[in-house]
């Protein structure tokens, strides 16, 4: 197995993750699409692992990447449940008092 | 590429699994997919179910990679607990789910991200092609793969004790803050 086919995998899972970041309006698909690279990101890290010799470190990196993205998930979604209270919508333009 | 798959299917010498190579693609396809969907579908719970999809790919290609523990902790915690948050959290904000009310998922501006998406891809792959163009993932032997859970947890006691103690203290910080943020008073 080539490293590059699980970097250009990962990497294609982290363009599509940015679109979603950029284009979606909904604060719960962004959230997803955050997840969409985080996700590409452990690819790399678990193929890194077998790439010099049979290391362990890029699946612990990869755990600690795992147990972070589900405190940001937890925490961004109470965010977003805290703006839909308060503003009955979580489109994300419509988010632009700070605007000068 | 396909100058590397055109490689792969001839170099037999450099410990090229066929079948290991034919079930990641198979896999990564059908990943792709799932992730193009996620971004593009119309319904806020189909996208949760296609992101599921990617997970699950995911977790298969940590298995290709002989990282069943990673794996197993992927199923567990995105596909147990992410997707249920997701779930809940598409539920508390009524989305619009059916598609009876088409409503735009999209920003205004959504089509800037197309080209930023494919000039990120474009130098992602030339530099990933450019340095690991020839580099061979080891396949570990069976001993190497049984050892591996005890290697993780020998990992997370010994030299990456700290480091471990830090995510307990952020994951019960974000357990804390993610309930005081979401109470209602």
């Amino acid at each position: 197995m080539y490293a590059a086919n699980f970097l250009v995998l990962a990497a294609a899972l982290f363009c599509f993750g940015v679109f979603g970041v950029i284009a979606r309006k909904n604060a719960v698909m962004v959230l997803m699409s955050i997840e969409l690279i985080l996700n590409s990101v452990n690819l790399n890290l678990v193929a890194f692992a077998l790439m010099n010799g049979v290391t362990i470190d890029g699946h612990v990196f990869a755990l600690f990447i795992i147990a972070i993205a589900a405190a940001e998930v937890g925490v961004g979604l109470a965010m977003v449940l805290l703006i839909y209270r308060n503003r009955r919508t979580i489109a994300l333009d419509e988010l632009s008092e700070m605007k000068g | 590429m396909l100058a590397l798959i055109a490689q792969a299917s001839t170099a037999n010498d450099v410990g090229v699994n066929v079948a290991q190579n034919v079930a990641f693609y198979i896999i990564a396809a059908l990943m792709v997919w799932s992730a193009f969907r996620v971004v593009t579908t119309d319904n806020v719970v189909h996208a949760a179910l296609w992101l599921a999809v990617v997970l699950v790919g995911v977790a298969a290609q940590f298995i290709l990679a002989a990282a069943e523990f990673v794996a197993i902790s992927q199923v567990l915690v995105y596909i147990g607990a992410v997707m249920v948050l997701f779930l809940f959290g598409i539920m508390l904000t009524r989305a619009s789910v059916g598609s009876e009310d088409k409503v735009n998922l999209n920003n205004q501006g959504w089509a800037i991200g197309i080209p930023v998406a494919l000039a990120m891809f474009g130098v992602l792959v030339y530099a990933v092609i450019d340095a690991f163009e020839d580099s061979v993932l080891i396949e570990p032997s069976a001993e190497q793969i049984a050892g591996t859970t005890t290697a993780i947890s020998d990992g997370y006691l010994g030299p990456y004790l700290i480091p471990f103690i830090a995510l307990s203290f952020v994951l019960l910080a974000a357990a804390i803050g993610a309930i005081v943020l979401a109470r209602k008073d």
